[in-house]
């Protein structure tokens, strides 16, 4: 007996098939109701050219199937509510459930992008005061809830800066960009059709205004900032770097995925910033959804509006709203349709639920645990930019790496601690970065157990080097064979 | 405020051990004349049940009461309540991009299902796991095409989605690419003569849409070998993926790219939705997007890890094949979970009641005198109808009815004015179906008795 369970094999609950190996045939999970109209010959109204018979390899499989195999695969995960989730620069904030509930309501989850817009007032009402509490929130004079995330805001955002610029004469040449910034700000621009040129940072980790003004040359449409920066410090000097771009002829981009550290507190309109994107699921709560759907809107001055895309929400005199879409100077569509919806939906059950109030003590919390979990930690890591952070704080694994060990390594043994990790080896201007923003969403006691399993990695690295580079130890897999996985890419099943 | 974890005493515990005296220091690296002074003009704090009330008046202010024939890239299809039980598992819904493989197997896995799906259903060989929608999925495939080819002359189809096509101008107006658009035959297809007097040696690509906005299936076999045979890719577009449980995907396509909305995902006003992209083998390493890969772990167990990152922005930054960085992933699970449900044979029948709903439809519409489907092409679950007297007018007295007739074509296309796209889902009941019959009868004897009876043009065509 005792033989036999010892070569049993684990339970199916942590070697979940692929659902196309648990078919079989003639199975399936929906049953259609009876067909009300007559049933017509697909195969002689399509002709042999057009018609298919089936798709091969397709799944057949009962609907308990699919709830388990669905329901065992997200036991693998980790989420936010299973725990803290310090993802640097990602915001790993809790979703409110209701804003879940009330983006799945008849009529705002039914209503078609095309329906009359008599019928559309609740929903085009929705976007327009999302766009109105965001304003308010950044300062901006207007908000455009057409990109789909934050890459597409930051896209949007550039375009705009060309096509003002253009309008004045010339769209010059180049985006200037700090070397801290995240990947996808130099990619937007090339998309926008400008050179990408990186400036250096300065030794407290800031843009260095002489470099700056070095950098700013006539050819110079414009610089991307992220504020505060990806080292989680705020760039003091903000309203001298927008002077100075100003005076240059140029304009200011501001990265706003790090805006959940100045909610409430402080708006980038009073820095001089032209444009800016947010990240509604990152600052405002729509949730990340293991990589989407995300969403970026864009928050302009008054002068950049006419260059907003389209479609454009507007309130009409006699109070009702309209869609927009005979703009001239519009940079045009960025998206079909009305943008990502559902997200502003979301974003606004958030901002009711806060309030002003409420939105500044997150924002406080947020700064709060970011520099209770940095003071606890810098005695044991290297903190290569030793001052107050603001959101996050960001380490270097320097002191560690001369065991051998290396911020990923930290990362997969933080993992058996039963934390999700922080950001490895970003942003890049720190070497072997470990990048951890604990967000509003832990509390104390939970933050404390962090320390503790933090404190006790360093630990393990001084004693057993060896034994934190194969962790992690706890989990369904051990750590997975990237190298081969690109070398020989399996990208689907195949019976 | 209900969100945040903190006491009091735990806030005030934790500012002593920073070393900091108030909360407000904390904010001293912010100088004091960029600080907000007073508070924010923002509605709340609102209780659960003031924002749920909120949120019901605003749906209050919808369209939920009326029988919807809009598609047009959005498609209203019944949702299995097994998708969103399964979506709303906060494993899912509250992690992020799988960085970390040993704790995202889940993610992984259905991402690797989803591809897997996509690839089965469009006939090619590798797809990645999914893209903001289906506008900018083509738009990705176009300046994946110009990549790979070195050229910078695109064809498009005028029956590829208005938006979509104003999508792509928005991406490709700074990039020194010229898009050529080819008119509509009367079959309501691409014009195959000028579609292959506008391909040239410097042709990257040809974008065509099947089925298309009008509904109308496009020749692909065709469109394919004129494509090739100037050396351009041929990237076939889909708004509506659930015909392809009944109809061939187009095999001789390079990239097919399109919008998996259908695939339970509600339409939502427009968003959020899954855009999707499948290529062949040897295009992968030009794709924009995530991609999941399997591989194995040290105990050589099965497992999955996102892969060829090296054509991404967080390694390539300005030379990367995207500014993307993340997937749709939520929907896209939506979709994969939705598909898995349905089967190879829920799928097949699915598509079998849209195809026979719409034609159904289209012949009721048809026996109405003065009213015609003009285009003769196959269609699946979307046609044109050309009314009898003003669109509007018609529209207006199909709302009464509690109908939303469909698209006034007048709007993308003026040359169609009088012109109605008409989506027929399985959501549509044969009764509605006859009541709009109804509705077009009563506005043709209308606009026949006021002596405005409405023309036929006699190239229409209607078909059995």
């Amino acid at each position: 007996m005792e033989n036999r369970i010892r070569h049993a094999r684990t339970h199916i609950t942590r070697n979940e098939d692929l659902i196309f190996e648990r078919t079989s045939p003639g199975k399936s999970g929906v049953e259609l109701p009876p067909l009300d109209v007559p049933s017509v010959p697909a195969d002689q109204l399509l002709g042999s050219d057009f018609h298919r018979d089936e798709v091969e390899g397709f799944p057949e499989v009962s609907e308990l199937e699919v709830i388990r195999h669905f329901t065992r695969l997200s036991t693998w995960n980790y989420g936010v509510d299973t725990g803290l989730y310090p993802l640097g620069s990602c915001t790993m904030k809790y979703n409110p459930r209701v804003n879940e509930v009330v983006a799945r309501l008849d009529g705002l989850a039914t209503d078609h992008p095309y329906a009359p817009e008599a019928l559309a007032q609740g929903c085009l009402r929705v976007l327009h005061e999302t766009a109105r509490c965001l304003a308010e929130i950044t300062g901006m004079d207007a908000v455009s809830l057409q990109p789909a995330a934050g890459a597409q805001g930051e896209l949007t955002g550039i375009l705009m800066i060309r096509a003002c610029l253009a309008e004045r004469g010339n769209p010059r040449k180049y985006i200037l960009i700090p070397d801290s910034a995240h990947g996808t700000n130099p990619a937007s621009a090339t998309i926008s059709g400008y050179e990408v040129r990186n400036i250096k940072s300065n030794a407290q980790g800031c843009v260095d205004l002489a470099e700056l003004d070095r950098a700013l040359t006539e050819d110079v449409a414009g610089l991307m900032l992220t504020n505060p920066n990806t080292l989680g410090i705020f760039e003091a000097k903000i309203a001298e770097i927008c002077e100075l771009v100003h005076s240059r002829g140029g304009l200011v981009y501001m990265d706003g995925a790090n805006m959940n550290a100045l909610v409430g507190v402080a708006r980038p309109a009073d820095f001089g910033v032209d444009v800016m994107h947010l990240n509604l699921h990152k600052t405002f709560t729509t949730p990340h959804g293991g990589g989407g759907p995300g969403s970026g809107p864009v928050a302009v001055k008054r002068f950049l509006e006419p260059y907003l895309p389209l479609p454009v929400v507007e309130k009409t005199a006699d109070g009702t709203y309209r869609l927009d879409s005979s703009r001239p100077k519009s940079i045009g569509r960025v998206r079909a349709f009305c943008g990502n919806f559902g997200m502003a939906v979301r974003a606004l059950a958030y901002i009711l639920a806060n309030g002003y109030e409420g939105l500044r003590q997150t924002t406080e919390d947020a700064v709060l645990n970011a520099n209770y979990v940095m003071t606890r930690l810098k005695d044991l890591y290297d903190l290569p930019y030793d001052q107050p952070c603001m959101h996050e704080c960001v380490f270097s694994d320097r002191r560690q790496a001369a065991r051998g060990v290396r911020t990923m390594d930290i990362a997969k043994r933080l993992i058996d601690y039963g934390f999700h990790p922080y950001t490895t080896a970003f942003p890049l201007i720190v070497s072997g970065a470990l990048m951890i923003e604990p967000t509003e969403s832990a509390g104390k006691t939970e933050l404390d157990e962090f320390i503790e399993a933090m404190r006790a990695i360093a630990e393990e690295i001084e004693e057993d080097p060896q034994f934190v580079l194969k962790a992690p130890y706890s989990t369904r897999v051990s750590r997975l064979d990237e190298a081969t996985a690109a070398r020989k890419p399996i990208l689907r099943w195949k019976p | 405020m209900r969100y945040l974890p903190n006491s009091p005493a735990e806030r005030a515990a934790m500012l002593e051990a920073t070393g900091h005296r108030s909360i407000e220091e904390l904010f001293n690296q912010i100088p004091d004349n960029l600080k907000l002074r007073g508070p924010l003009n923002l509605p709340g704090p609102l209780s659960e049940p003031e924002i749920l009330e909120f949120f019901r008046q605003a749906a209050s202010q919808s369209s939920r009461d009326y029988v919807s024939l809009l598609g047009a890239g959005a498609y209203t299809h019944y949702r299995p309540v097994a998708v969103d039980a399964l979506i709303s598992r906060g494993e899912f819904f509250t992690a992020y991009t799988p960085y970390q493989a040993e704790l995202a197997q889940g993610t992984l896995q259905a991402m690797f299902e989803f591809q897997t799906l996509i690839t089965q259903l469009t006939g090619m060989e590798v797809s990645n796991a999914s893209l903001y929608d289906g506008s900018t999925a083509t738009t990705e495939a176009v300046l994946m095409a110009l990549r790979i080819t070195g050229r910078e002359k695109v064809v498009v189809a005028r029956t590829l989605h208005p938006e979509y096509r104003e999508v792509l101008a928005t991406y490709v107006r700074h990039q020194n690419v010229e898009v050529a658009e080819i008119p509509c035959a009367p079959s309501g297809q691409a014009d195959l003569s000028k579609l292959e007097a506008a391909l040239t040696r410097e042709t990257a690509a040809v974008v065509i849409q099947s089925p298309n906005f009008f509904g109308a299936l496009e020749p692909i076999r065709q469109v394919a070998e004129l494509a090739h045979q100037q050396g351009a890719l041929l990237i076939v577009s889909i708004a509506e993926p659930l015909s392809l449980g009944i109809i061939q995907p187009p095999r001789d396509a390079d990239i097919v790219c399109g919008e998996a909305q259908s695939f339970g995902v509600p339409v939502a006003f427009g968003g959020p939705y899954v855009g999707f992209l499948a290529c062949r083998e040897k295009l992968v390493r030009q794709m924009p997007g995530r991609l999941v890969g399997q591989t194995s772990d040290s105990a050589a167990r099965r497992g999955f890890v996102l892969t060829l990152a090296t054509r991404e922005q967080h390694i390539r930054r300005e030379k990367a094949t995207s500014n993307i960085c993340t997937n749709q992933s939520l929907c896209a699970l939506a979709a994969t979970i939705y598909l898995c449900l349905l089967g190879k044979k829920g799928l097949k029948a699915l598509a079998e009641q849209n195809l026979a709903k719409a034609h159904y439809a289209a012949e009721q519409l048809r026996a109405v005198p003065g009213v015609a489907t003009p285009f003769s092409a196959p269609f699946f679950n979307e046609f044109v109808v050309k009314v009898p007297g003003e669109a509007e007018g018609l529209l207006a007295a199909l709302r009464d009815e509690k109908i939303i007739g469909g698209l006034n074509l007048a709007r993308f296309y003026p040359e169609l004015k009088n012109h109605l796209l008409v989506c027929v889902t399985e959501t549509v009941s044969r009764a509605a179906i006859d009541r709009m019959r109804e509705v077009y009868r009563r506005i043709q004897t209308q606009s026949n008795s006021s002596g405005s009876a409405a023309e036929i043009p006699s190239a229409s065509v209607a078909r059995n």
